[in-house]
């Protein structure tokens, strides 16, 4: 059964050119003011199953929030239409509506209120709001005394314990600490249980893998993936991160990095690997004097930043005449989990450390997780089993959970 | 965040253009937000303040003694005049703050209107709602001050003020939907309101007579139905009837010498139009109301 029907909607917004809002530049241009049009979601044709867990993945304005801006009708798409099954609730800015001089509890009124809520339904679940949002000691506080995150909690609770049919989620989970963070997983997931259609916009790949049963990526206002959340989350990588372009030059000296292979088991323009794939890298040089003592030293930089990886590899004393040369540095299993990683390459003598040739952030591979993990390394799982009970009669005595040490230390 | 009712068995088209019934109750469904935005502006005018509501009490009490005063000592308007005076005012301040108000409904909560889908209409009304609070209020005040002062009020017209007030309500709703959505497409509105106010408190017969006014007109071949165009005179000139309770002082005539027959006419030309008016203020907001997050 379909929850949300869109049948080629698109948005187009008008710009204008200069923005005037005074009733004096518009009579001067008789009305007419001069606008460009911007289209914003282009012809897009979207359905959701009731209970599917779709997220929704793009660069910075690319379209997403007006995507569910239309599906909750505050924007109206200029072609198309959109239909709804059951209730919908969006958490698209937490908070709003909310009324500094107010109360905790009077705004979760009003809250509750604009999601067309009667004050009998709002009073059986107060108790469960207040609950969730951990305010209790608060709830009679103006909300202006409030932290940012306790803000956000609040309207979090007064949304998602409204029982809607369809949650729209724009970009909110990311708020409030870690174990409010967790929480809202969890609620989201006991949603998906029960069967609840739920749409989350978000930029971290990990949540819609968490989550997600189907994802979609936006491209400019396309829809140009629409599947399973790994390959979306790939494909959204690819797109994001296609236009870079290779414009460092390169740097001059006796010893220099011509070109970084790097040979992964997926094609496309990034070169790509799954998770526990072997990769090799090729490192081309050129050398105009002899290096006595040659050596390569690779490093894997997350997009964080972290070093996930870097060591020198020696090549012995092979000394290597001048000229081209290349030497590839093969890995067997990469275990690390889904994201786009940069490799720095580096190459040197051992005895003249000073004419090195260094090629940094210009070589990328992405990995791609088909697993359900998520976190930096893939740990490599065994046996997944329920041991028997604990009460039935075993033959080993039962240790002490946190043995002593006697010595002391 | 934001929801719209509706069955969960059957798919329904979002941002479909309403009937103007199916917009009254969409509006219905949405009352207890109404009363909540009520009662939140009320509570925010008054948080921290000692008195409260009181102040909105004090205010009629506090122009009477004033004025009161002022003529006593100018000597100027007739017998009682500050409550003649006040017949109006109370009627042109629900009008005056129900309009200031309501043209920034939609513009102030700019934020709310692009992130919260709820049927916008339900911010001007409300701020027609605070003001009407408001209004009757300052009412129960000065009926009691009049009740105190012994001033005979006429109870032969007296039940024509919740016809007035009725028709009043209408027009200032419709007008209120009309000016909040204007404004967001020019923001100039706001600022000519103000102008148009202080016209219209001049075109109201508050400070003088409607017989002046009438007088006039005629003395110049003016049709003396002219001054009714104004449809704020009608309910200005029944509260004075009613309240003031009488159409001449001494010799000299305050109000037409007609029987109620002429205040109900004028009640109901009002409100006819009124409901007309607010129709097309319903429609009209229907049609603009998809746009509104978007120009904002
Ligand atoms: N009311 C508006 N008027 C004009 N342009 C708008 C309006 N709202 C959005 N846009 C434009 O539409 C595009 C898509 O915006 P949208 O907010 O949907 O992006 P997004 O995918 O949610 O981005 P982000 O990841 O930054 O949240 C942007 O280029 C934005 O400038
Ligand atoms: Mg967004």
């Amino acid at each position: 059964m379909e929850a949300i029907v869109a049948e080629g909607i698109s948005k187009v917004f008008k710009l204008h050119v200069n923005p005037s809002q005074s009733m004096k530049e518009r009579l001067v241009r008789l009305g007419r003011s001069q606008t460009r049009e911007f289209i914003a979601l282009q012809h897009m044709d979207l359905t959701v199953q009731s209970g599917e867990t779709l997220g929704i993945l793009g660069h910075n304005g690319s379209g997403k929030s007006t995507l569910l801006k239309c599906i909750s009708g505050i924007l109206k798409p200029t072609t198309g239409q959109i239909r709804l099954r059951g209730r919908i609730a969006s958490l698209l800015e937490l908070g709003a509506g909310f009324h500094p001089e107010l109360t905790g509890r009077e705004n979760v009124y009003i809250n509750a209120a604009f999601l067309g809520i009667s004050r009998q339904e709002i009073e059986r679940r107060f108790d469960a709001i207040v609950d969730f949002a951990e305010l209790d000691q608060f709830i009679d506080e103006p909300v202006k005394h409030y932290s940012s995150g306790m803000y956000v909690r609040l309207g979090f609770a007064v949304a998602i314990n409204l029982d809607p049919d369809i949650l729209l989620v724009d970009e909110v989970l990311a708020v409030g600490d870690e174990v409010f963070q967790m929480k809202c997983l969890d609620r989201v997931r006991q949603f998906q249980q029960e069967g609840r259609t739920i749409l989350v916009v978000t930029h971290a790949a990990d949540v819609v893998r968490q989550v997600c049963n189907r994802a979609i990526v936006l491209h400019h206002g396309e829809k140009v993936a629409d599947g399973k959340p790994g390959d979306a989350i790939r494909i959204f990588r690819e797109h994001l991160h296609g236009s870079l372009s290779d414009t460092a030059p390169a740097d001059e000296g006796p010893l220099r990095i011509t070109a970084v292979e790097v040979a992964g088991t997926r094609g496309g323009p990034q070169p790509g690997i799954e998770s526990g794939d072997p990769l090799t890298v090729t490192v081309n040089f050129t050398a105009d004097e002899p290096i006595e003592q040659p050596t390569v030293a690779l490093s894997v930089v997350s997009p964080e930043g972290q070093t996930m990886y870097a060591a020198d590899f020696d090549l012995g004393k092979t000394a290597l005449p001048p000229g081209n040369h290349s030497v590839s540095v093969q890995f067997t299993e990469v275990p690390l989990l889904d994201g786009r990683y940069t490799l720095n390459s580096r190459v040197f003598d051992r005895l003249h450390t000073d004419s090195a040739a260094t090629r940094a952030g210009r070589d990328q591979f992405t990995v791609l997780n088909p697993g359900i993990a998520h976190g930096v390394v893939s740990l490599r799982v065994g046996d997944v089993r329920i041991l028997p009970a604990h009460d039935a009669p075993a033959d080993i005595p039962p240790q002490a959970s946190h043995p002593t040490d006697p010595k002391g230390i | 965040m934001g929801s719209a009712g509706g069955s969960s068995s059957e798919l329904r088209i979002i941002s479909a253009r309403r009937s103007i019934p199916e917009h009254l109750r969409e509006i219905w469904e949405f009352r207890e937000l109404l009363g909540g935005l009520i009662r939140k502006e009320l509570k925010v005018r008054y948080k921290n303040s000692v008195l409260g509501f009181a102040w909105s009490m004090a205010q009629p009490a506090f122009l009477l003694a004033v004025y009161t005063f002022v003529f006593s000592v100018l000597g100027q308007g007739f017998q009682r005049f500050s409550i003649w005076l006040l017949c109006g005012l109370i009627v042109w301040t629900l009008v005056s703050t129900t309009l200031v108000t309501a043209v920034q409904a939609i513009t102030v909560n700019a934020n709310l209107v692009g992130k919260v889908p709820f049927p916008r209409a339900v911010l001007p009304l409300s701020t027609f709602g605070s003001a009407f609070v408001h209004f009757l209020l300052q009412f129960a005040t000065f009926m009691a001050i009049v009740a105190i002062a012994r001033h005979p009020i006429d109870w032969a017209y007296v039940w024509m003020l919740p016809l007035a007030v009725l028709a009043l309500s209408l027009l200032l709703a419709a007008l209120a939907l009309m000016l909040s959505v204007v404004n967001v497409y020019a923001r100039d509105t706001q600022h000519l309101l103000e102008l148009a106010l202080i016209a219209m408190f001049w075109a109201n017969p508050i400070i003088y007579e409607y017989q002046r006014a009438a007088t006039w007109f005629s003395q110049h071949s003016l049709p003396t139905w002219l001054p009714l165009l104004n449809p704020f005179t009608a309910i200005v000139t029944t509260f004075q009837r009613a309240i003031y309770g009488a159409s001449s002082v001494g010799d000299r005539q305050l109000l037409p010498d007609v029987g109620q027959w002429w205040y109900l006419r004028n009640i109901g030309i009002i409100g006819a139009v009124s409901l007309g008016l607010l129709a097309l203020a319903l429609w009209y907001f229907d049609r603009a109301e998809s746009n509104l997050a978007e120009i904002l």
